[in-house]
């Protein structure tokens, strides 16, 4: 690279000098944070997706016996817990990290030691809730934990395990979120302003910020109940006085602005994707970005269209029937502007397109049959059984999983430098939508006709047992069109086609620079005049508003002498010491009173790791 | 289905010829994975569907019907225009190999932006009317005129208690109506919270421990109506189920009477043996009217043997299963008793008492004669 | 090369506006925490079975003093940011260290009531009111001690080593978080307090 800034020679060359295991666990560089994010929720996935065949194959045929009682409410739990916590979440976070700073034009996020400490209290929140397994049994109330099932200790830690769990990797999530917002207040690049930040960036702002307001909500509630199962508060003891639904309303006043928390990254990868590949703008920009916020303050509001059947009174339960009703009208405004950007586009039917495409239809889905929770009275045959189940994974499987997969083959050049296979790219995708669609439309008959969430079997004579035969078929088909996946990217690493810095001609800054990008992002910090700012470098329009390339616009730009120095942020050994003690800690609390012992010195440990953490300098000493 | 005489016409049909292709597979399944479970549900019911809410049985569960079939009609109107856009731009505007198009930038559309927000505005308003009417008239209690029948539900963990206070006697799992009028259920928990469902009759209600909660039950016909626990409460959530038997007037009050009577204890035979081990066993927590066992953890027993099945509906009440399940009850349904928790209600389930092959025999004897 | 921070990289903004953006954030997070807690509160607030009610323990004059004593507490904090924006670094470290000390003056204070409360027999596991008074008060006395750390280590770090621009940031972080805590003490002084009895 004929740079002429000495300062981005060094920051190369120490790109290079960092190698082992010893520099991942003190990174403090985000794509890095954001690749342990991505490999990480990958390997949950694979530990979601085995307890999600294991609950399949039980119920394949009527009177299953795969699992027992016991193994099966532990899988039912824990497939939810894994999915929504270890998977889905910190596979956004993993795009946001990678991804949010480039797409600002900056260079880190605002703070990269807090940002490698949320990555490793996730990952050490995701072991503490995996070895549970190994002691005694993983939780088995429900990832919903509704009390007073969850308070009842005849279990003695199971339930320890899920509340102190996500407790800490709803710290993880917090601290990201915090960091996120100030990232985006913050650091943009000059000219980068709000409204032409990238859709993804301005939804997974709004994730922050539903992070940043439901997160404590929840946390309240999983400290009552450790509390009642521990100290023996009355939090949710009816005898005494508690009350059980109090913690319905604190989960789902955190449950359902989660849903957009889940699905809301998936909508601005896909916001990304669909013009790169119709060869046009996202239609309707500025009402995409509204709608998404939209959407954040309205998901505050319709929490209670969980609790259609627990007795709130029929004042109560309309108004959150209208509120549900209403939160579909920007989510449709959404799905009317992806249309919209296919509409007289060049379509090239792409992996990432595909899988973008996969998502609107999908999601289409679970949109309509969401609307259909709304009416009450229908919603007290529908809830808690196959056709929620149907439902919620059109909109986190057909919808997030999908928007998610969409991403990876979309940024996987930018990020390893090689281009996925298309062909077996495509077959993924085929196999994918087919058994999703075996598995899950079923699962609405299935609900309709009678059928329950959370039961480990069935009886013969329901008429259960062929949607449920169709759905493990389905979900085999799904495992299958996983492998594939793996097979790709195992296949790509020795021998996939070189990307480029822009394989797909790109609009975003990202695609500016090289593949995968420096350590500093940026040799010269970009200055943006448009939204879209790439595209416009590459291209102008015509008098009839057709794209006319501009020779050599795509060219990256060069640092002269002039430019700042370049500062990185310092690895550090502090982040992954303080999570390592509040892994401690929350072990410790298990097994109170004895844990306590183990709790103290975690305590000891996290109050280590902060304090070598704010006496260290903030930036690497430069030679 | 041969002996169907109310198969719901259900989706499944359509599906004959995947049903044929897929018959090999299934049945190869079917043995691999299907457990010896006593649980036989053909005794008492019958029909394809027997639990699908969208086969009504009664008022409340045909108003939501009806409700829900204008959603679903509008909703799938609405699929086929959205998807079919969809479909239409990706083949209309699709790209051919490697003629590469330089497209007109559109950026939007304020007019478009405005319909396609106030249309779905208008279609939920829509929806919303007959939402709430229906909504306010399906929670409205029964008017004092139509005279329905109080019953007081209990959830447990992991079995259902009925209690009939005009009559004055309780019963499990097994709930006896009277046709053509409304049941008003008043329910609540003992333990976590359950949730009553019987689909061919209405919704369902959950029954939180400390609150009131009320459901209207009404059935057309006489017959066996199924459903179970719909609130995930622990171990054997799954085997929580409810059979409701609707019968005419003159069946029903001819029940109610007979469920009144409290119970003899045999003086002779095995059944008087029985009474000895249930009398320093069972009573523990089982009551028996018209003797001195009246705690009330677990099912009553005064009338068990009239009932079809036990272990919340989920065993067909036959001597064989009765000695089996006494024998060890968790092999049959799983539970978790914890005998040094009995207070509380808390004991989650029958456990194993490792009585005799004669103790087994001659309670199943007693158990038999209360009829 | 010196160590640099973020104020010198062109076309960025200064680390401290970073930094109060983040705590401002936290706070807003904050807000939610302390709202639900005393949501919890609110719903248990008769909630007292067979144990004390709010009207049989509360001792308003007791609270009053010790809120009193915590409101002054963000006077000194203001006078320690007045003093940090002078550069006044004596003065700072006085009204940090009188800041600290009304704020382990005010958790003693809640010491001794929660030992007299236990004496007077509510304890967590009395009733659902005793249990939301303890943990939400408890909550925010926990708030309050770290509080007092963050004061001890601002101090404390402005002794050792030079004094550069970013100290008078720290005394306007941690300043921002006592005043919160502060206000946070005063809803709860009115709602669970002087509301009940």
């Amino acid at each position: 690279m004929a740079t002429l800034n000495p300062a981005v020679e060094s920051a190369t060359a120490s790109h290079h000098g960092r190698k082992g295991v010893w520099s991942w666990m003190t990174t403090t560089d985000h794509k890095r944070i954001g690749l342990l994010y991505g490999v990480s929720s990958l390997l949950f996935f694979l530990v979601g997706g085995v307890e999600a065949l294991l609950i399949r194959l039980q119920l394949a045929a009527a009177d299953g016996t795969v699992l027992s009682a016991d193994a099966y409410n532990q899988m039912f739990t824990m497939h939810a817990t894994t999915m929504v916590f270890l998977v889905i979440m910190p596979a956004a976070a993993a795009f946001t990290n990678y991804l949010l700073p480039i797409l600002l034009g900056a260079r880190d996020v605002a703070f990269p030691r807090l940002n490698a400490l949320s990555y490793w209290i996730y990952i050490f929140g995701g072991l503490f809730l995996t070895i549970s397994f190994f002691v005694g049994g993983a939780p088995d109330g429900g990832w919903f934990g509704y009390a007073p099932l969850s308070t009842q200790v005849t279990e003695i830690v199971r339930m320890d395990y899920w509340a102190l769990g996500v407790q800490i990797l709803g710290l993880a999530s917090l601290l990201s979120a915090i960091n996120f917002i100030t990232t985006v207040f913050t650091m943009r690049a000059p000219g980068m302003t709000l409204m032409r930040m990238p859709v993804f960036a301005w939804m997974a702002t709004v994730v922050a910020f539903l992070l940043l307001f439901s997160l404590p909500i929840i946390a309240v509630g999983l400290f009552e109940v450790f509390l009642d199962r521990n100290l023996g508060t009355l939090f949710f003891d009816a005898a005494a006085g508690g009350t059980p639904l109090l913690w319905q309303h604190l989960f789902w006043l955190f449950g359902h602005p989660e849903v957009y928390i889940l699905i809301l990254p998936a909508m601005g990868i896909v916001s990304e994707v669909l013009p790169v590949f119709s060869r046009k703008p996202l239609f309707g920009r500025s009402f995409v970005i509204f709608s998404g916020i939209a959407i954040g303050f309205m998901g505050f509001g319709v929490w209670a269209h969980h609790m259609f059947v627990a007795g709130l009174g029929p004042v109560a339960e309309a108004t959150f029937a209208l509120t549900t009703m209403l939160i579909a009208v920007p989510t449709g405004v959404k799905i009317f502007n992806w249309i919209g950007t296919v509409w007289g586009g060049s379509v090239r039917l792409a992996t990432p397109m595909l899988f973008s495409l996969g998502f609107i239809a999908m999601f289409v889905i679970g949109g309509l049959s969401g609307v259909t929770h709304s009416i009450v009275p229908s919603d007290t045959q529908q809830h808690d059984t196959y056709y929620i189940v149907a439902h919620f994974h059109y909109v986190l499987f057909g919808g997030a999983v999908f928007g998610l997969f969409g991403g990876i083959y979309y940024w996987w050049p930018k990020i390893t430098g090689k281009l996925l296979n298309e062909g077996l790219g495509k077959l993924h995708f085929w196999l994918m939508l087919i058994g999703f669609n075996l598995t899950f439309a079923p699962m609405h008959i299935l609900g309709l006709r009678g059928m329950p969430r959370r039961t480990y079997r069935y009886p013969k004579g329901l008429g259960f047992e062929f949607w449920n035969f169709i759905a493990t078929v389905g979900s085999l088909t799904i495992a299958v069109s996983i492998l594939i996946f793996l097979i790709n990217a195992w296949r790509t690493k020795a021998r996939g086609r070189v990307a480029g810095n822009d394989p797909w001609d790109g609009r975003t800054l990202e695609w500016s620079i090289s593949s995968p990008p420096p350590e500093h992002n940026f040799d010269v910090v970009p200055v943006v005049h448009a939204e879209d700012d790439f595209w416009h470098r590459k291209y102008r329009e015509d008098e009839e508003g057709r794209p006319v390339p501009i020779p050599g616009g795509g060219d990256p730009l060069v640092a002269g002498p002039d430019d700042p120095p370049i500062h990185l942020p310092s690895p550090s050994f502090y982040p992954i010491l303080a999570a390592f003690g509040m892994f401690l800690t929350v072990l410790g609390l298990v097994y109170v009173p004895l844990g306590l012992v183990l709790a103290g010195v975690g305590v000891v440990t996290v109050v280590w790791g902060l304090f070598g953490w704010s006496m260290e300098p903030l930036t690497r000493e430069e030679h | 289905m041969g002996r169907s005489t109310r198969v719901h016409p259900g989706i499944g049909r359509r599906r004959r010829v995947a049903i044929v292709l897929l018959l090999i597979a299934v049945a190869l399944l079917l043995a691999a994975c299907s457990g010896n479970d006593p649980t036989n549900l053909s005794r008492v019911v019958d029909g394809a569907n027997p639990q699908s809410s969208l086969d009504a049985r009664g008022p409340d569960s045909a108003t939501i019907n009806d409700l829900y079939w204008l959603v679903f009609w509008i909703a799938a109107a609405i699929f086929f225009l959205v998807q079919g856009a969809l479909l239409v731009a990706i083949f209309r505007f699709r790209q051919r190999k490697g003629k590469e198009r330089a497209v007109k930038q559109v950026h939007g559309n304020m007019r478009l932006e405005l319909v396609w927000t106030i249309i779905p505005v208008l279609v939920l308003a829509v929806i919303a009317v007959p939402t709430l009417s229906t909504l306010f008239d399906l929670r409205r209690a029964p008017d004092p005129g139509e005279n329905a029948l109080q019953v007081e539900v209990i959830g447990h963990q992991w079995w259902w208690e009925f209690n009939y206070p005009e009559y004055g006697f309780r019963t499990a799992s097994e709930l006896h109506i009277p046709v053509d009028r409304p049941v008003y259920l008043t329910m609540t928990s003992a333990d976590v919270i359950h949730s009553f469902w019987v689909p061919p009759l209405n919704g369902k209600r959950d029954a939180l421990p400390g609150r009131i909660s009320n459901l209207t039950l009404q059935a057309d016909e006489p017959g066996v109506y199924v459903g179970q626990c719909a609130e995930f409460c622990g171990l054997a959530h799954a085997d929580m189920r409810i059979r409701v038997f609707a019968e005419s007037e003159e069946d029903f009050a001819a029940w109610a009477t007979a469920q009144a009577q409290p119970a003899v204890i045999p003086s002779e035979g095995p059944a008087a043996a029985g009474w000895e081990t249930f009398s320093t066993v069972c009573v523990a927590c089982h009551a028996v009217e018209g003797t001195q066992a009246q705690v009330r953890i677990a099912p009553d027993l005064t009338h068990v043997a009239s009932r079809t099945s036990f272990a919340g509906a989920t065993i067909d009440n036959t001597p064989e299963n009765l000695r089996a399940w006494l024998h060890d009850p968790s092999s049959l349904k799983p539970m978790r008793p914890d005998l040094n928790k009995p207070s509380q209600g808390r004991i989650l389930g029958m456990p194993n008492f490792h009585l005799t092959d004669q103790q087994l025999d001659d309670l199943v004897a007693l158990l038999e004669t209360f009829k | 090369m010196a160590v640099l921070d973020h104020t010198e990289h062109a076309g960025h903004p200064d680390l401290g506006n970073v930094r109060k953006i983040a705590m401002w954030a936290f706070l807003g997070s904050e807000c939610l925490f302390f709202g639900t807690l005393i949501s919890t509160f609110l719903l248990y607030h008769n909630t007292t079975g067979d144990g004390p009610t709010a009207k049989e323990i509360f001792s308003i004059p007791f609270t009053s003093v010790s809120s009193f004593v915590l409101l002054m507490s963000s006077l000194t904090m203001v006078l320690a940011h007045h003093a940090a924006g002078r550069k006044d670094w004596r003065q700072m470290r006085v009204w940090l260290l009188a800041t600290a000390g009304l704020g382990l003056v005010f958790l003693s204070g809640q010491a001794y009531e929660f030992t007299t409360f236990v004496h007077e027999g509510l304890t967590v596991t009395t009733s659902p009111f005793g249990s939301a008074f303890f943990v939400l008060t408890s909550f925010h006395g926990g708030h309050v001690a770290i509080g007092v750390l963050m004061l001890l280590a601002t101090t404390f770090m402005s002794f050792g080593g030079k004094l550069h621009e970013g100290q008078g940031m720290n005394v306007e972080l941690v300043g921002l978080y006592w005043h919160f805590v502060d206000i946070v003490w005063i809803v709860i002084f009115t709602v669970v307090y002087l509301l009940q009895v």
